[in-house]
């Protein structure tokens, strides 16, 4: 008996519906249809007039979702792809995130954007966009990395009385399983090292979790003893427990799958630099995906994107300053 | 307030109190404008001059405590109908730390979302779907019953996608939300060629599956009539009301606008005329009030207005050095937890998703 990452997603609304008469779904496709990626599946027959397919208006799903929170309710959306909540940008950034300093009313809404790439997903139906939201102020950022936190952080997300935007990872959702989805508890707000080691330290989350635990394993056979530090939350962001890994191993790199320019690991190793100097050995390095819109073809998808080999090939360079 | 709506008072209370209304706010916004000019108040003033007999009588049909109002850049005389104080105004444009917005927000970016003001932001064409999202919650809350909610925006927001994606939402669900259209011939130098093609924006109504009516909105005794008939068939469950008013701004976009370019013979034609002047004169017309109480009403209104500026200038500004520099409720880092959440319980024994 195994469970997935979307199962824990799916099982997260389950009960929360279950427990909480104040949760909603709203979402294309989410309610007969069960949502593009069936994270809903099943949940509109049990919960009736709980679970309510939208129309294709991001804009208005987000506008929808702050209303009614205003009225006490704590709706999740579902975005059908991260890529797609540009359309609803303003309603994010500019009613959710802005209302709670503005008027003294928190908005607590949580928006699930399927994020990252998979193979043949393409320029609009890949994007991570977790940097983008995490840049404006009055929104919390989740990137979940496995089975337990994409059960556990769902349920924490929605009873925080903050806008938070739920990027879960495509790619994760039927390929990471676990036995269950007991976990060991962080509070949002912590990071979580998820492979202890004192040469490097690698700050990932969501999917590049995954992947810099497998370049730390091909580089044990080195003798290298890589730390994996999970962020889990990328806003608010865990700086002190990456700071105490870097005191450890005095290296870092910072590996993210989005854009290049700017975003979660500039933001990380800014950080580390600006309050961890003296904790370092060597240059701060970043690794993310190239800069240009995220291609379709697996070759060069595979190439755009980090990887177990290219996270190796930056370490390396990293242990030989 | 009782409310016309709720059969509380007559036509000529709900037509005498829409009028005090848009003339507390005339006033008022005069003074705003002379605040603005002698460099009391930064950033800008918007006036709804011209536009308070739509703004008044959508205010007044409203019922406070009950309805949802979401006024917009033009709604002084509608958010004085609803109830909302002259203080909550005169604090938010001089910065008063004690005005709903704290400071944090300027001019006609104020409200209490907790009484049914939601806070508009200037992204035109936002607040439709978040007062759909209000009455969607009072739906499965089972509170909907005998409320509808309102908002108002200007001819060049009905060109935003915003705008369409809430309309058509509120339309799906039925919900009963009124839109009125304050339609002042210019979104701030854009004349209406320049913004639409089609013949009135009452036309969309019909391809939103909605009611659309048009009214003159410089006649007060017009708009009474045709927007607390909207407003009725909302209540009665007859789904989006959408009201196209026929005006024109008389100011510029916001005080520091002079509108030059808005040509003489569109300032001479029957649009371009004083809501206020035609509802006084009807209103004397029909005997409902006398000019003797415009004269008392005026001094009244004049007095209360001085005194929501007096005491708004002579209260604490915010202190940087004291403001609470965060944007979330939540305060992190959180507590470390020692047991499981009661939420907790083990996954369905299969997965559910094949």
């Amino acid at each position: 008996m195994s469970v997935t990452y979307i199962d824990a997603i799916r099982e997260a609304q389950e009960t929360l519906l279950r427990d909480d008469p104040r949760v909603f779904l709203y979402g294309q496709d989410i309610a007969t249809f069960g949502g593009a990626f069936k994270a809903t599946k099943g949940l509109a027959e049990l919960f009736p007039g709980r679970v309510f397919d939208s129309p294709i208006s991001e804009d208005a799903m987000i506008g929808l979702a702050v209303g009614a929170a205003i009225e006490g309710l704590r709706p999740i959306v579902e975005m059908q792809f991260a890529d797609f909540s540009s359309i609803a940008f303003n309603q994010i950034v500019n009613q959710a995130a802005t209302h709670f300093y503005r008027t003294g009313i928190p908005i607590p809404i949580t928006v699930r954007l399927p994020s990252g790439g998979t193979v043949g997903s393409g320029p609009f139906h890949s994007q991570s966009m977790e940097g983008i939201y995490a840049q404006y102020p009055g929104l919390v950022v989740l990137t979940p990395a496995t089975v337990s936190d994409a059960y556990h952080m769902l349920i924490d997300a929605v009873a925080l009385d903050d806008p938070v935007i739920f990027c879960e990872h495509k790619f994760l959702y039927r390929w990471l399983k676990a036995k269950s989805i007991n976990g060991d508890l962080l509070p949002i707000g912590q990071a979580r090292i998820i492979r202890p080691g004192k040469h490097a330290t690698v700050v990932a989350y969501s999917a590049m979790v995954h992947e810099a635990v497998r370049a730390a394993d091909h580089l044990q056979h080195d003798g290298w003893e890589i730390e994996v530090v999970d962020l889990r939350s990328v806003k608010p962001l865990d700086i002190n427990t990456v700071l105490a890994s870097v005191a450890r191993t005095g290296r870092l790199l910072a590996v993210g799958e989005a854009f290049p320019w700017g975003g979660v690991t500039a933001e990380v190793v800014s950080r580390v630099t600006e309050e961890g100097f003296h904790l370092l050995d060597a240059p701060p390095q970043r690794l993310n995906a190239r800069d240009t819109p995220v291609p379709y073809h697996p070759k060069l998808w595979a190439a755009h994107r980090p990887t177990p080999e290219s996270i190796c090939q930056a370490l390396r360079k990293l242990l030989a300053f | 307030m009782p409310s016309f709506a709720d059969g509380a008072v007559t036509h000529r209370d709900f037509l005498r109190s829409a009028f005090q209304s848009m003339l507390r706010a005339r006033i008022l916004e005069n003074k705003l404008s002379s605040l603005y000019k002698a460099g009391k108040i930064v950033g800008g003033v918007y006036l709804g001059r011209g536009q308070e007999a739509v703004s008044a009588t959508l205010g007044t049909a409203l019922i406070q405590g009950q309805d949802v109002f979401a006024p917009l850049i033009r709604d002084q005389a509608g958010r004085t109908a609803f109830g909302e104080s002259l203080l909550d105004c005169t604090r938010t444009y001089l910065g008063s730390l004690q005005g709903p917005m704290r400071g944090r927000d300027g001019n006609i970016h104020r409200g209490r979302p907790a009484e049914g003001i939601p806070a508009m932001i200037s992204h035109l064409g936002s607040q439709v779907s978040v007062v759909a999202g209000m009455l969607f919650a009072r739906r499965l809350q089972g509170k909907l019953d005998g409320c509808v909610g309102a908002t108002c925006i200007g001819d060049g927001a009905s060109s935003t996608g915003a705008f369409h994606e809430g309309i058509n939402l509120a339309a799906v669900e039925k919900l009963p939300l009124v839109l009125v259209i304050g339609n002042n011939q210019f979104a701030y130098s854009t004349p209406n060629r320049r913004q639409f093609a089609c013949a009135d924006l009452v036309e969309r109504a019909r391809g939103y599956g909605i009611e659309g009516f048009a009214v003159d909105g410089t006649d007060l005794l017009a708009c009474a009539s045709v927007i607390t008939e909207a407003i009725r068939r909302a209540r009665a469950g007859h789904g989006p009301q959408m009201i196209v008013a026929r005006l024109l701004r008389l100011s510029g976009h916001g005080e520091h606008d002079d509108a030059f370019y808005v040509p003489q013979n569109i300032r001479n034609d029957h649009y371009g005329r004083d809501c206020m002047e035609v509802a006084t004169r009807q209103l004397v017309e029909h005997q409902m009030v006398t000019s003797e109480e415009i004269h008392a009403w005026n001094d009244q209104f004049a007095d209360e207005v001085q005194r929501a500026v007096a005491q708004a200038q002579q209260e604490a500004p915010p202190d940087p050095y004291h403001e609470d520099w965060t944007a979330l409720s939540t305060r992190f880092p959180l507590p470390l937890r020692t047991s499981s959440p009661s939420t907790v319980r083990q996954p369905a024994a299969q997965p559910v998703c094949s």
